[in-house]
């Protein structure tokens, strides 16, 4: 089965969506709508894993990413406005010289993606699947210790957010 | 009238769908299939609504001791019709300061999320339009997209009291979710699987003709309790809903919409309390199958609406008994009862699986929950005395 | 081009995207942004790897990925948290004005 870019009309969208919401975010001047087009780039990403067949993963980005990260960049966001951000510049020190550090790092990826050798995906690869109940296998025998240090991390993240976060009590 | 007959009523739209799609050429069909799940959805649930509006508004008056809309058909039951009528012709005013681009897309993004819950339930046997491998995340999932369209309608608005009411529903949706993401677990743990279709498969089994639902079982009832509770305080209804309280903040956060829009809104919270509703009829209490095994010539698409209508006039029921809770009041109850009530659930299920089934089992689970349960209310309560209500100025 | 090459491209460019953000521009929460683009372009190469490469029913990327979701999750809200109370003693959340530490 040769699969053609241009006739895969999902994935050329999803694609689209996902650059496109990219390009916007760190580009426009109102950072609520940089926050919005970073959740719709999210949901792009989302959709693309969802088009490489793995279903759980898929959700999860969307749960975590555009459900609860993106909301809290938005509340972020109220909170800390009146600094004059969105009348002051945009860039910082000589945008001239970043931009080009990321057109050369884009240029060098590409180009090591055009003269690799990796072996070409063939048709019988076309067939992967994640099941949950085998996500879960996985967590519980293979990779329970990293589950318990994930859980000891967002303890720890959780409690640090809330305590930085908390006004300061005047002694 | 053999058992032929009941099994090809149980599975008529099923037979009608393949009767439809087979008139089509074979290259059309998956996607006539999948259109006919997306109008089949689209056609029963607004019409669902409109059923709602009516039973709400007259129910709401009768426990206020009143008539409802009485004066459009008999017995007002035209009522639904002149709403969509009043909407469709109203004045669509949008203020002069608003983003335009996400104050027409916060609507639009309500409806399509709303619309997207509905596919992964199960309505009837063989009846679902999408049997996914992680059905409950994909819903939880596409849920929390909603929170963002009631921020964008807040926050487009440019109007403080609906920035108000958003960050106050937002702030609202985010606590009750864990309370609602953390009940339903329970379920997965217990049925091993986080598809719907065979969580419902699971509990249409009969046993001395009672089936196995969740509601059955101690950790099922503290479980679909503790679900409905936070799904009242997701669809932000009553009494959890002072982002929206008429009272307070006027409209909150859609405030600044009118015409279609706001019927959008409207019709976007009531399909989001139906599709809760629906969620809690699958995990809970079995999803289309019979309580009882001589009840079995009653098609399964029917069970699922009557308990989905059942669940609908309970809604209404508490909207109209119970006062509005407080913002605070609203948080502290998600945070400092409602998650330790979940966790103690998960602690039941545990118990629940690993005893020997009998008397013994049910008597010391309901002891495990009821025993925080009363504690975590008394702690709650603090040091107000409960005494018998009386009213002063009624005579 | 093959379906693996694409998902790298995507990824290398959403990569590049990011990294063209966090050095570009001044507000802390859209550097912020950047950060989770870059971590989400990574997430995007370990799944694109996992489903056009050997063994996926060993779901090693998969497994990856989930990880990596819930750290970036984590370091989101504590990230965010700083730039709050920064805001708070600062006033401002502009990465010129915050420069006390510069040597």
């Amino acid at each position: 089965m040769n699969w053609r870019p241009e006739v895969d009309v999902a994935f050329v969208s999803l694609a689209a969506l996902t650059i496109g919401g990219g390009i916007a975010a760190i580009s426009l001047r109102n950072l609520i709508h940089c926050a919005l087009c970073f959740a719709t780039c999210l949901l792009g990403i989302a959709g693309i894993f969802l088009w490489l067949g793995a279903q759980f993963v898929g959700f999860a980005q969307i749960l975590v990413y555009v459900g609860a990260i993106s909301i809290l960049v938005v509340f972020a966001i109220l909170l800390t406005r009146g600094a004059g951000n969105e009348n002051g510049q945009r860039w910082f020190g000589s945008p001239l010289v970043s931009a080009t550090i990321a057109v050369l790092l884009a240029g060098v990826l590409l180009a090591s993606l055009v003269a690799s050798n990796h072996a070409k995906a063939t048709a019988a690869q076309y067939s992967a699947s994640a099941p949950v109940a085998a996500i879960g296998q996985k967590l519980m025998t293979s990779h329970v210790l990293a589950l318990e240090i994930i859980a000891l991390m967002l303890t720890a993240a959780l409690l640090g957010a809330v305590t930085l976060a908390m006004p300061e009590r005047k002694r | 009238m053999g058992q032929g007959f009941f099994h090809d009523l149980d599975q008529l739209p099923i037979y009608a769908k393949h009767w439809i799609v087979d008139l089509l050429p074979t290259d059309f069909r998956p996607l006539a299939s999948v259109l006919l799940g997306i109008v089949a959805i689209l056609a029963v649930f607004p019409g669902l609504f409109a059923i709602t509006t009516i039973l709400e508004r007259k129910g709401l008056g009768r426990i206020q001791n009143r008539y409802g809309p009485n004066r459009v058909g008999p017995f007002g039951l035209l009522q639904p019709a002149a709403d969509g009528l009043k909407t469709i012709f109203k004045e669509n005013i949008v203020p002069e300061g608003t983003d335009k681009i996400v104050y027409v897309l916060a609507p639009v993004l309500l409806i399509v999320s709303t619309f997207l819950l509905y596919s992964v339930l199960p309505i009837g046997r063989n009846i679902v339009a999408l049997d996914l491998d992680a059905g409950i995340l994909f819903f939880f999932a596409v849920g929390t997209s909603t929170e963002l369209a009631v921020f964008m309608a807040g926050w487009s608005s440019r109007n403080k009291y609906s920035m108000l009411g958003a960050m106050r529903a937002i702030a609202q949706m985010i606590s009750y979710e864990l309370p609602l993401v953390l009940s339903t677990l329970v379920v997965i743990m217990m049925a091993g699987t986080l598809s719907l279709v065979k969580i419902v498969e699971q509990q249409a089994t009969f046993h001395n003709g009672i089936a196995h639902w969740n509601l059955f079982t101690p950790w099922g009832l503290a479980g679909f309790v503790l679900f409905l509770i936070a799904a009242t305080a997701e669809s932000n209804r009553s009494p959890f809903d002072l982002p929206e309280g008429e009272s307070e903040i006027i409209a909150g956060y859609y405030l600044e919409y009118s015409g279609f829009k706001f019927a959008l809104f409207f019709l976007g919270e009531y399909l989001g309390l139906f599709a809760v509703s629906g969620m809690a009829i699958t995990l809970f209490l079995g999803g289309w199958s019979a309580p009882f095994d001589f009840l079995w010539f009653i098609p399964s698409y029917a069970w699922f609406f009557i308990k989905l209508l059942a669940l609908i006039c309970f809604f209404i029921w508490i909207r109209g008994t119970l006062p509005r809770l407080r913002m605070d009041q609203l948080m502290s109850f998600a945070w400092k009862f409602m998650l330790p009530m979940c966790l103690v659930n998960f602690v039941v299920a545990i118990v629940w699986r690993f005893m020997p089934a009998g008397i013994g089992r049910i008597l010391v689970c309901f002891t495990l929950i009821a025993i925080p349960y009363v504690a975590l209310a008394r702690a709650m309560a603090g040091k107000r005395e409960f005494r018998k209500r009386t009213y002063e100025l009624a005579t | 081009m093959d379906a693996l090459t694409a998902c790298l491209t995507i990824s290398a460019i959403l990569f590049a995207i990011g990294l063209a953000g966090a050095l570009l521009r001044r507000n802390a929460i859209i550097v912020l942004i950047s950060i989770e683009l870059m971590l989400n372009a990574g997430n995007l190469n370990f799944l694109a790897f996992w489903r056009f490469g050997p063994h996926p029913e060993a779901l090693s990327g998969v497994m990856v990925v989930l990880f990596s979701i819930a750290i970036a999750g984590a370091e989101a809200a504590v990230g965010l948290a700083l730039i709050v109370n920064v805001y708070r003693h600062f006033k401002s959340t502009d990465l010129t004005v915050l420069d006390s530490l510069k040597g």
